[in-house]
């Protein structure tokens, strides 16, 4: 008795869950990639433009590409304080989020954002709420690459 | 058996239905750009709304519309016996840190965006139990304070979801008072039961809430034997486009179609252009919209019956992230001119 209810519950909210999706709006997918494309795009030739400049100022690759970072970052930071990047990641998604500008964002929206619980529980605890996850998995499959390496060299 | 003061398995009926003698409602700047502008008794020029933090900001939107309200009819806070208010934060504390300015005797709300019409109808039967002769119900949202708690911070760079809502930033507030006077009734009221159609995503509310507003919306109609067209007007409270779009389809598979009359707060209040996606959400929508326009139209008299439909989706970060679905709840409040 109690089982042919459940069944029926599943076989309803099922109904339902295929309702929905008949329902609601597909999401614009060319759209938001060549938006992602075009964006992406362009802030890459922009850092391939600063990158070029570095390494004809005599900076070696290596210093260069530091260097390029370090402009990214900031200006990504700039855009955030300016209230600029997030319109920019309104249109761009993935485009604007997958940069390094995009990792600048997330830190710096959540500093702006948690300053007013303090510098301690605010600032400090909750900067990387948003940038936590690439920082705990990128560092996991950096220490899993480098066994790797370990093993087979 | 006269007098009878429940109706079926879930519908309050009122014996001397309390009066809405006043009501306000302030709202924020995107929605005093929508269709509604001039019907919303104050427009704030921003989300900062004078104070250091969102948080205040909504404190005071709460605070002040309730003052608003009160002064229509030349009380001050101390003539209110009961404040009956709820909004979306946690610990509803908007609610608490606005009764803590008022010093007005106080039962906080949570229905999520279903708080307006949970706190009416709690408002309206402490006064036809004869415990008081005035009382206030509000409820408010803010969209800075709603983002930073349910996702994430504003200068995030973040795509919204095509099928998300946008919280709107807005208080409502009623003044409920014994039946002397003139104005819309509160008549009768149904108490939604939670329904929950197994939706996980939580940016599309609207789903999650369509099962419980059509479940309630017939409760009520069997519980008062009325039929849909017996209202000039029902309207669900935030269930947006796609929400809105479900419960046409439920309440065909229900039986009860009340189209043309049925409408959504939550795609009324901005106009398709304000870039919302699905349309507004949030306690401050209904209310807004009900202290506007509604019962604006009610008072000249446009609208004679409106039944409120207040939908809430009751679920938490934590809850969603736990991979639970999302509980939905609708409770409607008839309002008649007698």
């Amino acid at each position: 008795m109690n089982t042919s209810a459940d069944q029926l519950k599943k076989i309803e909210a099922q109904e339902y869950d295929d309702l929905v999706n008949q329902t609601k709006p597909k999401p614009t997918v060319l759209k938001n990639c060549i938006w992602a494309f075009v964006i992406g795009g362009l802030i890459c030739t922009l850092g391939q433009i600063i990158l070029n400049f570095f390494m004809g100022q005599g900076l070696s690759k290596l210093d260069a590409g530091s260097a390029t970072s370090v402009v990214m970052i900031f200006l990504a930071a700039l855009f955030t304080g300016l209230g600029w990047y997030d319109v920019l990641g309104k249109h761009a998604g993935a485009g604007s989020i997958v940069p390094i500008t995009g990792f600048a964002n997330a830190i710096v929206a959540s500093a702006m954002e948690y300053k007013r619980e303090g510098y301690i529980f605010g600032v400090g605890a909750r900067i990387f709420s948003v940038a936590g996850p690439t920082l705990v998995f990128g560092f996991a499959i950096a220490v899993v690459i480098g066994l790797i390496k370990v093993v087979f060299s | 058996m006269a007098n009878q003061k429940k109706l079926g398995s879930q519908t309050i009926m009122f014996e001397n239905p309390p009066v809405l003698t006043a009501w306000a409602t302030i709202v924020g700047p995107k929605e005093g750009e929508g269709p509604w502008g001039s019907d919303f008794d104050w427009v704030m020029e921003d989300y900062e709304f004078g104070e250091e933090s969102w948080e205040k900001a909504e404190t005071k939107l709460l605070r002040e519309t309730i003052k608003l309200a009160v002064s229509k009819k030349n009380y001050s806070p101390q003539d209110i016996e009961l404040l009956v208010s709820g909004d979306l934060l946690n610990q509803i504390t908007s609610s608490s840190f606005a009764a803590r300015e008022l010093q007005i005797p106080f039962l906080g709300m949570y229905g999520a965006c279903s708080t307006m019409a949970e706190s009416l109808l709690t408002a309206a039967m402490a006064i036809d139990g004869g415990y008081f002769e005035r009382t206030v119900a509000a409820v408010s949202s803010h969209y800075y304070t709603a983002e930073r708690q349910f996702r994430f911070p504003a200068e995030q760079g973040t795509q919204r979801s095509i099928s998300s809502q946008w919280t709107v930033t807005g208080a409502g507030a009623v003044v409920l008072e014994k039946g002397i006077y003139g104005g819309p009734r509160l008549t009768c009221a149904t108490i939604g039961k939670i329904i929950d159609m197994g939706q996980k995503d939580a940016n599309n509310m609207g789903s999650a809430m369509a099962p419980a507003a059509a479940d309630t919306i017939k409760t009520h109609l069997n519980d008062t034997d009325r039929s849909p067209d017996y209202y000039d007007l029902i309207v669900t409270g935030d269930l947006g486009k796609v929400g809105s779009a479900l419960v046409k389809q439920l309440f065909i598979k229900n039986g009860v179609v009340p189209e043309p009359n049925y409408s959504d707060c939550g795609v009324l209040i901005f106009n398709d252009n304000q870039d919302t996606h699905a349309g507004g959400s949030g306690c401050g929508c209904c209310a807004a919209m009900l202290c506007g326009p509604l019962l604006k139209k009610m008072v000249q008299g446009k609208i004679a019956r409106l039944l409120l439909v207040a939908t809430g989706a009751l679920m938490s970060p934590t809850t969603s992230f736990q991979g639970e679905s999302i509980p939905g709840i609708a409770h409607a409040v008839a309002l008649e001119n007698l």
